[in-house]
């Protein structure tokens, strides 16, 4: 496994190896239907996990354990040794884990720009009060202080106020995000009118302001093109050589195979295998229950 | 992809996301005044929000034609020209704290007259000599005769009981959605008219309370309620103080989470925001301003009880909300001056005044669905359904 790491960049340096995230035991239960049974696997820091498996696996569900929107009936989730159980969806969000939907849920009637900035917000402080009466004022630093010379001076009395910081860096940061998932181009469009693509993209840049530890992606490629994909592929790198975790859920195979460092297989939801892409791409179980599988074909 | 972002630059400086609102109100020309003034330099928009501001404080004194038509007191069963433009304030000031509340957070609340009445009664109940309360607190501590908590001091208590009734109708009640949370809401209207008719050890019940105290006064009679341009522009202050202090919300942290949990709640509680605790201060927040507004209006009346704060009155300020423009400060605005003023207008046609605003009503919701000024998110989204539905008629 260490060997599969190294070779897979310069984000191992340091701490790489251990858990970040670990799926104790998990058992999910919904009445008599068991969705998770006992599955138990670790996501690394620094790595890319795929959590792979046929239509009804339990993935979606499993991700959804993970963030929080269920709670699991035995066994345990840990994120960076605290418990995820039970904890509010904001509060997992500011434990470090950002997520992305299945079925795009952006914020139609903001721009693409508001949405990411949303994302930013949630490293922000600043709430009714602050923005209302400005009183928690900061020194300003020689770079932020305002060109206008009468501004200027007062801001050098007074500081500046929280607020105007945050806003002035939520925005930096929005734009950035939205220049290194590449649609800067139409950051001030809203996002009900952005095509499929972009809105995709959009997603994982508002995911990303939120500065996770760790970033679960739910189908990222879902409807695209071979050509979208080979894009995507290079983004999730990307993300995880600035550091971040990625847990990718995915169909499609290539993509998988191509840019995780490890897989996670379920079926019935159950953990059936779990290794490097290539081991697992000859495991006889993996091939049997999803490889192999005829309706895969109309899944894709 | 990934280097496609490389050619664009972007600044930071300026005080607005400038870009933000530029792109806004598209395919809607008819409305560019929004945007123009938006491009404006700085040297230019300072003159004619200046300019905005002076007409609006002159208005009690139009007399010039033809601009002296619009003055309700033309013929003799006119009502008062500046009692009716106090009203219309008084009604901005309410349709800007609904605003905030089924605006920008997408909270339906039908019991707004509730917080309209709570801020009426604080005045009232701890500001006038004659309420039972302050009758009984006179007694207790055996201060002279006519004691009364001073005018100044009535603004924060009305404010913290507006902000606690608001927390307290929000905390149990927030995590219902739409249409359930509507309901609640009314019934919280209903119990507070209910309630003020009632308590007679508290409200003195359906009597009312009089001799509601008035603001300091700089010169005798002053604020007496025949002076109804004094109260004008008292009122009109108080719009404008608040304007900008909402619009401070709107563009910050707090407005985009209201946006963020409109748009999609469960969406914005996994990217961080605490919805419970947003919402919470939108109704706070909407409780104060609706209270202010009560506030004012009780003060000048230097009367109030309980008839005055029926029911139907939440309904008519979620239409100025609604025709006005959802989400749109400017709009609701609109919506309450149009709500307000033109049945004081035209008084001679009072018989058909149900009939028009039934028709109004039917008209602004058939042509224009998304409010007479909407927010550019509204119009989008409602010219976007359109072509939706022009799409779906074509593939038929």
């Amino acid at each position: 496994m260490s060997e599969q790491t190294l070779e897979s960049g310069a984000h191992v340096a340091g701490s790489s190896g251990d858990a970040l995230l670990v799926v104790d035991d998990v058992t999910l239960r919904f009445g008599g239907v068991v969705a998770l049974n006992e599955v138990a696997f670790e996501i690394r820091r620094g790595e890319i996990l795929g959590l792979i498996g046929p239509n009804g696996a339990g993935k979606t569900t499993c991700f959804n354990v993970m963030t929080g929107v269920y709670t699991p009936t035995s066994g345990e989730i840990r994120f960076d040794g605290d418990r995820v159980s039970g904890v509010k969806p904001h509060r997992i969000n500011a434990m470090g884990i950002a997520r992305t939907f299945q079925n795009i849920r952006l914020f139609p009637e903001m721009t693409a720009m508001e949405n990411v900035m949303v994302g930013a917000d949630a490293r922000h402080k600043t709430s009714v009060m602050g923005t209302l009466f400005r009183l928690y004022r900061v020194k300003a630093k020689e770079h932020e202080l305002p060109d206008n010379p009468l501004k200027r001076s007062l801001a050098k009395v007074f500081g500046i106020s929280r607020h105007t910081l945050e806003e002035r860096a939520g925005r930096q940061k929005s734009m950035e995000m939205l220049r290194f998932v590449g649609i800067a181009d139409r950051a001030h469009e809203l996002a009900r009118n952005l095509p499929y693509g972009y809105q995709r993209r959009l997603e994982i840049a508002r995911a990303l302001a939120t500065e996770p530890k760790l970033l679960c992606l739910d189908e990222p490629a879902a409807g695209f093109n071979p050509a979208e994909k080979a894009d995507l592929m290079n983004l999730i790198r990307k993300i995880r050589d600035k550091g971040q975790t990625v847990l990718l859920i995915e169909h499609d195979m290539k993509l998988v195979m191509g840019v995780t460092d490890r897989l996670v297989v379920l079926e019935f939801g159950q953990k059936i295998a779990e290794g490097l892409p290539e081991e697992v791409a000859r495991n006889p179980k993996v091939i049997a229950a999803y490889l192999g599988e005829p309706d895969d074909a109309a899944q894709a | 992809m990934s280097d496609r972002g490389g050619d664009y630059s972007y600044t930071t400086e300026g005080p607005e996301v400038a870009g933000d609102r530029k792109s806004g109100f598209m395919g809607l020309p008819a409305l560019g005044i929004a945007d123009r003034f938006a491009a404006l330099p700085l040297w230019a928009k300072v003159p004619i929000v200046l300019a905005l501001v002076s007409f609006a404080f002159y208005l009690p004194f139009l007399t010039i034609l033809p601009f002296a038509y619009v003055r309700t007191d033309l013929s003799s069963g006119g009502s008062d020209w500046g009692g009716v433009l106090f009203v219309v304030v008084i009604y901005m000031i309410v349709a800007i704290g609904l605003n905030v509340v089924i605006g920008l957070a997408g909270l339906l609340d039908l019991g707004y007259i509730g917080f309209y009445a709570l801020g009426a009664y604080s005045v009232a109940i701890f500001g006038s000599p004659s309420s039972p309360v302050t009758k009984l607190i006179a007694e207790k501590f055996g201060l002279s005769e006519g004691w009364a908590v001073p005018f100044a001091l009535c603004i924060p208590i009305a404010l913290a009981i507006a902000l606690i009734s608001g927390v307290m109708l929000g905390a149990p009640t927030l995590r219902l959605r739409g249409d359930y949370l509507a309901i609640v809401t009314m019934g919280f209207g209903e119990i507070i008219r209910i309630l003020s008719r009632n308590v007679d050890a508290v409200t003195n019940g359906p009597a009312g309370i009089i001799g509601v105290p008035r603001p300091p006064e700089p010169s005798e009679n002053y604020f007496s309620s025949i002076e109804s341009a004094h109260w004008y522009w008292l009122a009109l202050a108080v719009l404008i103080l608040l304007m900008f202090m909402t619009r401070r919300l709107e563009d910050s942290r707090v407005g985009r989470g209201w946006l963020a949990i409109r748009e999609d709640e469960d969406a914005a509680a996994v990217m961080g925001v605490n919805a419970f605790k947003f919402k919470l201060w939108a109704f706070a927040i909407g409780a104060a301003l609706g209270a202010i507004a009560g506030l004012l209006f009780a003060s000048k009346q230097a009367y109030v009880e309980p008839t005055g704060f029926a029911l139907n009155l939440s309904f008519l300020f979620v239409a100025m909300v609604v025709i006005g423009g959802s989400g749109n400060m400017v709009g609701v605005m609109l919506g309450a001056f149009l709500i307000t003023y033109l049945p004081e207008r035209f008084r001679e046609f009072q018989d058909w005044r149900p009939f028009a605003f039934g028709v109004a009503m039917v008209l602004v919701m058939v042509l224009r669905p998304q409010g007479l000024v909407p927010s550019r998110r509204r119009a989008k989204e409602f010219e976007d359904r359109k072509h939706e539905a022009e799409e779906a008629a074509a593939d038929v």
